[in-house]
């Protein structure tokens, strides 16, 4: 409606300096160029915008090879995490914590993932990200956005082909782009406006698009009619989604305030290969995805991304069995103590937490980086994969919120529910939200030592 | 005339179900009373396609489409009704629809599609636009627009000549709205009181056009069902048997009965499909294509084509190959292009119809080695319609042996390992013994006798029923029981969108199973059962239970 509202008013504005005339008037900020303390976003960095992030790979660490012995922040990073090394200061270590059942069925490999991101087991409830972009969501073009690097046969069996945890409930998933060039299409394309460039020059025809959205709005009434709820909560999300798009033609018809740290990417080559399980061809799409992700945020198109790198279906050329076949049927290296050539992925999940980590650190922003900026929950379904336990799920978190988190720590929550992780993420991100998660792991204790 | 005469004389010899038949499926029709709930379906990908293929000519292109996610009972038809369209989707529709009004209007189409005079220089006939909106309106949204709708659109013609200038703006503008609504992205289904009992409610015409369309052709209804819809002709039960006879006899009810064994068969898992190209280096792209073409050539042969059992698809040797796929299967194609009829000899161990074929045994396999476990589950999930218990969350894989262990080297060694484990057996055992039998076929869809070395035994066991190969597996799954009445109630659950209620399992049981027998397995009369039921057409104003479609879980042997 609010949207509705203020195109309403543009259009008396704008018609008659319309039909293709360049507009270099200033018009009045949205609320999108606003923070969510109400002030103006300066291109000095003093106010910039925090992003929400989750980076997710699946099948879990070996235990034991990855959780520091110390807690604090005086840790030392185990071998499996030395890749870690140089944003040690900027990530937080999570351990020890645990998904509950409650006497529901582990669906192994998406339980644990569902219990991280949205505090239960079951298919019900939002997961995080969606409840972070409800809040912040609609001060940019793209509530959120999500890309998988992967296009495997995903080892879950739920939501195949869906290759996302960013859930608003069960009829409706974001799913993950899996092709760079389709989403620096979506991003960067025809309809993007460099916040930077000198002239502004809106679209005629998202006015028209406007206004052919809005036909569609009042029609509704028409179709509740014989609805029962589900049906109705399905057309709800649709009118949501509607609304989504109305609010992107709403801001694109704003000249944007100029970003300096926005830099427009050049279009991606599309990897060979680039659905295969083939771990190479991942990482090398992985790599492509993560920089295009940190300019979408870069150039404030949206402020909450969710990065699918693999569920764990991927196989190095030539083998027969995938990271999660051998997770299962790997033995113990008895000399090791641990799966030798599972441990081999576990390696790789690491580094490209880094890449991912690079992308946004090497984004300079204000007087830091957009990582500095950013407050990026890296998660995984399962504690150890072999054996499908829901315990000591590894999760990290990475940046600074705007200075609202601390990190450089090792928390260790033997024993405790995941959802205190999501209930401190929320926090962070200036929601007000008292309690996280359902049934036993309902809770409503952040971790109070890492909110500034 | 009586309804079974006139079907007759319509149907003629070659479908002609026997008189005792076709009044077993009039009472079926009527031993139950009203049927389930409304069913709003989000269209499929393929259904999106064929109905802008329809509606404006098979040259408009269309960018990618988001896929429906969610299987319910087995099939994404089901999932589709409980499917919404979140902003990403919705996003990628808007963008379809923008660029298919974009084609419509363009200067290469405009006059073909369209046909409106320009009156002036940038100016159109605005009865004209006006006509062509309410035409192509009902069309898209498969009924004609309401009053308030047609107001509406006439609001966004007018806004889009006024920001944009230029003759089909308006229409452009107008036709991106509808591509984008609910009324043509969702299925629309709505009721009115039944006439021969008033207290029941039925499917008002145009959404029993809908309905019959989507399940025959898997498109949008045409202008034929519509006018017959608009003039509610179509709730006679004699306008209702031409309208499904003409349709049953069209070449398109292929692409209904593609449409349905692609979502069966889950063939939407090729799209995740890889095979590793050191070890199967012909199984390429392309050949993934034609493996899924070769099976739906099969079924589309032996169920409209020799209009056969259901059950010959798996035992049948006719099939067809292309070049690509007889370096699979070791065959020599002389044409380098198209397709060529093949038949494997009586004694050939390729000879389990569908089964044997590339595209089930590289489906459900690992990508760089095969799975017994994965083809026995997919038998009985898919064919079968059992559900197999998941394997327990806190499995102990301990026992389980490399397989670089000498001491196993075929999948049957490792999985005797394995599943000799007690809290492994029970389900194993409702798989493995199943899929050892397609172990000759390796991931890659090609024939071997030996495994690293090891002669492979292809011998197991299906429901009590001992087999020496895949051969006698496809004898024992055409011979199995669940195979006929899983298939009756995918293709009914299918046509109307859900799982069955309740009432429904007995009735699919003791009539539509029944009859399906009696016409001896025919696909063909199945569908046209289904349509010609009750069943098919009354609603539920209040919805009932739905129970489960999936079996129970497979008791152990």
């Amino acid at each position: 409606m609010k949207v509705a509202q203020k195109l309403a008013t543009r259009r008396r504005v704008l018609e008659g300096i319309y039909h293709g005339a360049v507009v270099s008037v200033g018009l009045p900020f949205l609320d999108c160029f606003l923070d969510s303390k109400g002030r103006a976003l300066a291109s000095t960095g003093e106010s910039l915008p925090v992003r929400f992030g989750t980076w997710f790979w699946g099948l879990g660490l070996c235990p034991g090879r990855w959780e520091p012995k110390a807690t604090g922040p005086n840790f030392v990073l185990p071998d499996l995490l030395k890749v870690l090394s140089p944003f040690r200061e900027q990530i937080t270590i999570l351990s020890g914590m645990r998904a509950a059942l409650d006497g529901n069925v582990n669906r192994v490999h998406w339980s644990g993932g569902r219990a991280v991101t949205a505090g239960e087991v079951l298919d019900n409830l939002p997961s995080v990200d969606t409840i972070i972009s409800g809040a912040i969501g609609d001060a940019t073009r793209f509530r959120s956005l999500e890309v998988s690097a992967t296009a495997e046969k995903t080892v879950a069996a739920e939501l195949v082909g869906a290759y996302s945890w960013s859930i608003r409930n069960a009829n409706s998933v974001n799913a993950g782009e899996t092709s760079p060039l389709a989403f620096y299409g979506r991003i960067f394309g025809r309809e993007f406006h460099d916040p930077n460039a000198a002239e502004f020059k809106p679209d005629p025809r998202l006015m028209a698009r406007e206004s052919a959205l809005s036909a569609i709005t009042e029609s509704r009434q028409g179709l509740v009619k014989q609805l029962g709820a589900a049906d109705r909560a399905r057309l709800d999300q649709y009118f949501t989604s509607l609304r989504q798009l109305e609010h992107q033609i709403a801001v694109q018809l704003e000249k944007p305030p100029p970003l300096p740290a926005c830099v427009l990417p050049k279009v991606p080559v599309e990897p060979e290969r680039a659905n295969s399980d083939d771990v190479e061809a991942t990482i090398e799409k992985h790599a492509i995805l993560v920089n295009l992700v940190a300019l979408a945020l870069a150039c404030d198109q949206t402020r909450v991304a969710n990065i699918y790198f693999t569920s764990g279906g991927l196989r190095r050329p030539g083998a027969t069995t995938t990271h999660h076949v051998l997770t299962h049927e790997e033995q113990v290296d008895l000399k090791l103590g641990y799966q030798a050539r599972v441990s081999w992925y576990e390696a790789r999940m690491m580094e490209n937490f880094v890449t991912m980590l690079r992308s946004l650190d090497g984004i300079k922003e204000g007087d830091g980086t957009l990582l500095d900026h950013s407050l990026i929950l890296a998660f995984s379904e399962h504690g150890y994969a072999k054996l499908h336990t829901l315990d000591n799920i590894p999760m990290f978190l990475a940046g600074k919120a705007g200075g609202r988190v601390r990190t450089g720590m090792h928390i260790k929550a033997a024993g405790d529910p995941v959802t205190r992780v999501g209930l401190t993420i929320q926090q962070a991100m200036g929601l007000s939200v008292g309690s996280f998660g359902a049934g036993s792991m309902k809770t409503d204790r952040p971790f109070a030592e890492l909110l500034v | 005339m009586s309804r079974c005469a006139l079907q007759k004389i319509l149907i003629g010899v070659a479908l002609a179900a026997s008189a005792s038949a076709c009044h077993q499926q009039v009472n079926s029709a009527r031993t139950i009373r009203g049927g389930g709930p409304l069913v709003i379906q989000r269209l499929t990908p393929q259904q999106y396609r064929q109905s802008i293929a329809d509606i404006f000519g098979p040259d408009i292109k269309i960018g990618p489409l988001p896929p429906i996610l969610n299987r319910q009972a087995g099939l994404l038809e089901v999932g589709a009704a409980a499917t919404s369209i979140p902003p990403s989707d919705l996003e990628k529709f808007a963008s379809a629809a923008r660029s298919i009004a974009a084609q419509v209007t363009d200067e290469k189409h405009r006059s073909a599609l369209i046909g409106c005079p320009e009156i002036e220089k940038h100016r159109i006939d605005p009865s004209c636009a006006d006509r062509f909106i309410s035409e192509v309106g009902r069309l898209l949204y498969r009924r004609p627009l309401v009053a308030e709708e047609m107001r509406a659109q006439r609001k966004v013609a007018r806004a889009a000549l006024s920001d944009l200038g230029g003759a089909y703006a308006g229409i452009e503008a107008n036709l991106t709205s509808m591509l984008t609504a609910p009324q043509f992205l969702f299925r629309w289904e709505t009721t009115e009181p039944d006439s021969a009992e008033p207290r029941l409610q039925r499917l008002d015409g145009y959404s029993r056009a809908m309905r019959l369309s989507f399940f025959l052709w898997n498109t949008t209804p045409d202008q034929q069902l519509l006018d017959v819809a608009e003039s509610n002709k179509i709730q006679t039960m004699e306008e209702w048997d031409r309208q499904v006879d003409r349709m049953l006899h069209s070449p398109r009810l292929e692409d209904g009965v593609r449409a349905f064994f692609e979502d069966m068969l889950g063939f939407d898992g090729f799209g995740s499909l890889s095979k590793d190209p050191t070890l199967y280096p012909k199984f390429t792209t392309a050949v993934a294509d034609d493996v899924q073409e070769q099976t739906l050539k099969t079924i589309l042969d032996t169920l409209l084509t020799r209009d056969g059992d259901y059950r010959d698809l798996f035992t049948t040797r006719s099939t067809f190959l292309t070049r690509r796929l007889g370096a699979i299967y070791g065959v020599a194609v002389i044409d380098p292009e198209g397709w060529q009829p093949f038949q494997f000899s009586p004694r050939d161990p390729r000879g389990a119809g569908i089964l044997s074929q590339a595209s089930f045994v590289a489906l459900h396999s690992h990508p760089g080695r095969s799975s017994p476990t994965l083809r026995g589950k997919a038998i009985r999930q898919s064919l079968l319609c059992q559900r197999v218990p998941d394997p327990p969350g806190n499995v102990d894989f301990k026992l389980v042996e490399d397989t670089n262990n000498p001491a196993y080297r075929t999948a049957r060694q490792r999985l005797t390992a394995h599943a000799t484990q007690p809290m492994c057996t029970g389900c194993h055992k409702l798989m493995d013994p199943i899929g050892l039998g397609l172990e000759n076929f390796d991931t890659g869809g090609s024939y071997r006798q030996a495994e690293n070395g090891a002669v492979i035994d292809p011998s197991g066991r299906l429901d009590g029923i001992d087999f020496k190969s895949a051969v006698e597996l496809g004898r024992a799954l055409h011979d199995n029981p669940a195979t006929v009445s899983c298939l009756v109630t995918r293709v009914y659950e299918y046509a109307v969108g859900r799982s069955l209620t309740t009432e429904e399992t007995k009735w699919i049981q003791d009539d539509l199973k029944m009859a399906f027998e009696k016409h001896g397995h025919r696909l063909v009369p199945l569908m046209r059962d289904i349509v010609t039921s009750g069943q098919f057409v009354e609603i539920h104003p209040q919805s009932p239970a739905i129970v489960a479609s999936q079996g129970p879980v497979q008791s152990l042997p």
